[in-house]
């Protein structure tokens, strides 16, 4: 086992999957010979070549478009969005294209691709480099989402990402890029199932869902509650869409209380929708009602970012009137 | 199809290697303005520096700068009539400060605190400049392309006789805004000037790998659009091409300006650039630095010396001081203007999040500076 941060973990899934499958491609804006702004693609050039490894001209909707044609002939692109903040010129071939070729073609033709994109704030980025908009395409029929929080998992998701048959959106937690090194088998192969969430913390009180870089603010909120006497029950989603509906549901028929942690704003976000699932799978079960605890709904400001994102100091409260409702 | 007959001219230049100017080519500034935007692109350099200083302390989260792109940025500003707009991509704060922005406003944009015309809500850099007719700032390529032709579009529907410039890099020729907004200018004849700055890179991208093209220019043609190239670092040139383009514009004939220049710093702050160019690349590019050539153009003519220069940049430098002294001792904004412009009121649901907020604890970390 090698000791490794988020960025290597990507990498090494990269580079296994690139060694093992010819098909496997990476295209992007500075994805070569710099490795990408945050490095994750570093090396892919000098190991795999010009050839399957390509600095591309800015623009997001040609990256996706031709990602798409590459997938129809058989390649299987890992196309990388600098920011996820700059996926929008490629919206139009994400929603309409990627996200329906296997249905309107019958099955015959299917765009599989995994479309690597870093998200979310607490880096100073302000409105731009700084969003989660993984709500947008879940509510888009025929794409996963998926969102690892730690070196080992993002690694074992992108692994099993690459060799899910439907296209995948990978968002990468960028405020955790380097925060935490854990231990990942370098260069080895293995998967963590999609549609798998994590238990990452037992408990009986209350359920706290999270994933991504807020899963730690979700995790310090709920010691801070235990301190409190107040015992919580942490799931780390790990792939957002399609959500593991089980894990949740058996959670929460054990707590009947339920608070929810995303950075996105709060209307519409996927909270929203488990909110929805919460009440229409396990509505007997609930003593409170679940509770929301996200960005708010406004555009991501810069200055006041750390009051914007929902952090620990904002979920400890959420946890208390919960359990006490 | 009819239209003007386009062909690709040469590069545009006025200065000469011994630093004169050939009466033919003279774009006719005085001297007195030569000296005025001489002194502009000084300011706007030590202004860079002092930035990237800042940010490298830890005092500022970002800068994103000019260094070699000050006689492209200001030639072209200058060229504009009072009454024409400005359209940035992020690199224009010298274009701004040209127009009237003061510095201090730009230096509270730095700091994101309570005084920043734009209320801390953006990254450094991303300012707004209605007051001065210039645009806003937004980080997504391209944007902005698309906007300036609408803006000058509008104003032709409305007779008005203004001419809009917009700012790009070579890198943002590929967006899809780029291709939209100059064939929205050709087709409509829109007083626009589509600026393409030239600098060599797209962060780590080299210009050749950005376009199959020998030339940015020549895209013009797909648009019916009008190309011209100067020398971007030669700041005369950069005033005589723009004067013409718009001229064109202002006539009908929308104009793709590509302007040769060098991004000499990294991509912004957060970039490295010795880990794709190489020191040759940097080293020839330096001699063709546009301050010292138009340093040397002044000095021959008797308008410059070595004690104006010092003057200037100790003058440059305690302007800066006061304004860097004045933002790092300016509040941050409230909580409370957080939830103010997301729309002209706020709704039920920004006020009760509102209330909410105040009611959790204030978070520690990047709010202060
Ligand atoms: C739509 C979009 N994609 C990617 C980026 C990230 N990005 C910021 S600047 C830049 C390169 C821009 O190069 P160029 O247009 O040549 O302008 P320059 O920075 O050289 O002035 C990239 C890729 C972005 N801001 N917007």
């Amino acid at each position: 086992m090698t000791q490794m941060n988020m960025v290597k973990a990507i990498n090494d899934a990269l580079r296994v999957a690139m060694r093992q499958d010819s098909r496997v491609v990476v295209l992007g804006e500075d994805v070569g010979k710099v490795g990408g702004v945050f490095r994750v693609t570093e090396g892919l050039i000098n190991e795999f070549g010009a050839e399957r490894v390509f600095d591309t001209p800015l623009s997001e909707g040609g990256i996706i478009g031709t990602a798409v044609g590459m997938a129809l002939y058989g390649l299987i692109p890992v196309p990388e969005i600098q920011f996820a903040d700059f996926i929008f010129p490629a919206f139009d071939q994400i929603v309409s294209e990627v996200a329906k070729f296997r249905y309107r073609s019958g099955g015959e033709y299917t765009s599989k691709m995994v479309i690597r994109t870093p998200v979310g704030g607490g880096i100073r980025g302000g409105h731009y480099h700084s969003q989660s908009p993984e709500a947008y395409f879940i509510h888009t029929p025929g794409l996963k989402v998926v969102c690892p929080s730690n070196p080992y998992d993002a690694k074992g998701l992108l692994l099993a990402s690459l060799r899910d048959p439907d296209p995948v959106l990978f968002f990468e937690p960028k405020r955790i890029y380097r925060a935490a090194r854990a231990d990942v088998p370098e260069g080895e192969d293995y998967t963590v199932p999609l549609s798998v969430a994590k238990v990452v913390r037992p408990g009986n009180q209350v359920t706290v869902i999270a994933w991504g870089a807020m899963l730690y603010e979700a995790i310090e909120a709920s010691n801070k509650a235990a301190e409190a006497g107040i015992d919580c029950e942490v799931i780390d989603l790990r792939t957002i869409w399609p959500v593991d509906i089980d894990t949740i549901v058996n959670s929460v028929k054990k707590t009947g209380r339920v608070v929810v942690v995303h950075e996105a704003p709060k209307s519409c976000g996927f909270g929203a929708e488990l909110v929805s699932l919460i009440n229409e799978k396990a509505f007997d079960y609930l003593e409170a009602p679940p509770t929301r605890v996200t960005g708010w709904d406004t555009p991501f400001p810069y200055t006041l970012e750390m009051d914007y994102l929902p952090l620990a100091g904002r979920i400890l409260p959420a946890i208390q009137s919960v359990a006490k409702y | 199809m009819s239209g003007p007959e386009f062909v690709l001219g040469d590069v545009v230049k006025v200065l000469e290697p011994d630093a004169t100017v050939h009466p033919d080519n003279d774009p006719g500034l005085s001297p007195e303005r030569c000296v005025a935007l001489y002194e502009h692109m000084v300011m706007t350099r030590a202004l860079d520096e002092r930035l990237v200083t800042l940010q490298r302390q830890g005092r500022i989260g970002f800068h994103i700068g000019s260094m070699g792109e000050e006689a492209t940025i200001i030639g072209t500003a200058a060229a504009l009539d009072e009454t024409d707009w400005l359209f940035p991509c992020y690199r224009e704060f010298g274009a701004l400060l040209l127009r009237g922005m003061p510095l201090q406003a730009y230096i509270d944009n730095m700091y994101g605190n309570a005084n920043d015309p734009v209320k801390g809500r953006q990254m450094p850099d991303h300012y707004s400049g209605k007051p001065y007719r210039f645009g806003s700032v937004s980080s997504p390529i391209g944007t902005q392309i698309t906007q300036a032709v609408g803006f000058a579009w509008a104003a032709k529907l409305r007779g008005e006789k203004l001419a809009a410039i917009v700012y790009f890099g070579e890198g943002a020729t590929s967006s899809n805004e780029f291709h939209c907004g100059a064939n929205f200018a050709g087709v409509y004849r829109t007083p626009t000037v589509l600026v393409c700055r030239n600098n060599g890179w797209a962060i780590s991208v080299p210009a050749e790998k950005q376009s199959a093209t020998d030339t940015f220019a020549q895209k013009a043609f797909a648009y019916g659009l009008h190309p011209i190239r100067v020398d971007g670092n030669d700041l005369l040139a950069v005033y005589k091409a723009t004067r013409e383009a718009l001229a064109l514009a202002r006539a009908g004939t929308p104009v793709l300006l590509e302007c040769l220049t060098y991004r000499l710093s990294g991509h912004s702050t957060s970039d490295d650039p010795t880990r794709y160019r190489g020191q040759d690349e940097m080293a020839a590019e330096r001699l063709k630095d546009p301050l010292p050539r138009m340093r040397a153009f002044l000095e021959k003519k008797g308008l410059w010396s070595e004690a104006k220069q010092a003057a200037l940049i100790a003058k440059v430098d305690a302007d800066v001081k006061a304004a860097v002294e004045k933002a790092e001792h300016s509040a941050a904004p409230e909580l409370d203007t957080m939830f103010d412009d997301v729309f002209a009121e706020r709704p039920w649901h920004l006020r009760e999040q509102y209330e909410e907020s105040k009611r959790a604890p204030r978070a520690q970390g990047h709010g202060s500076h």
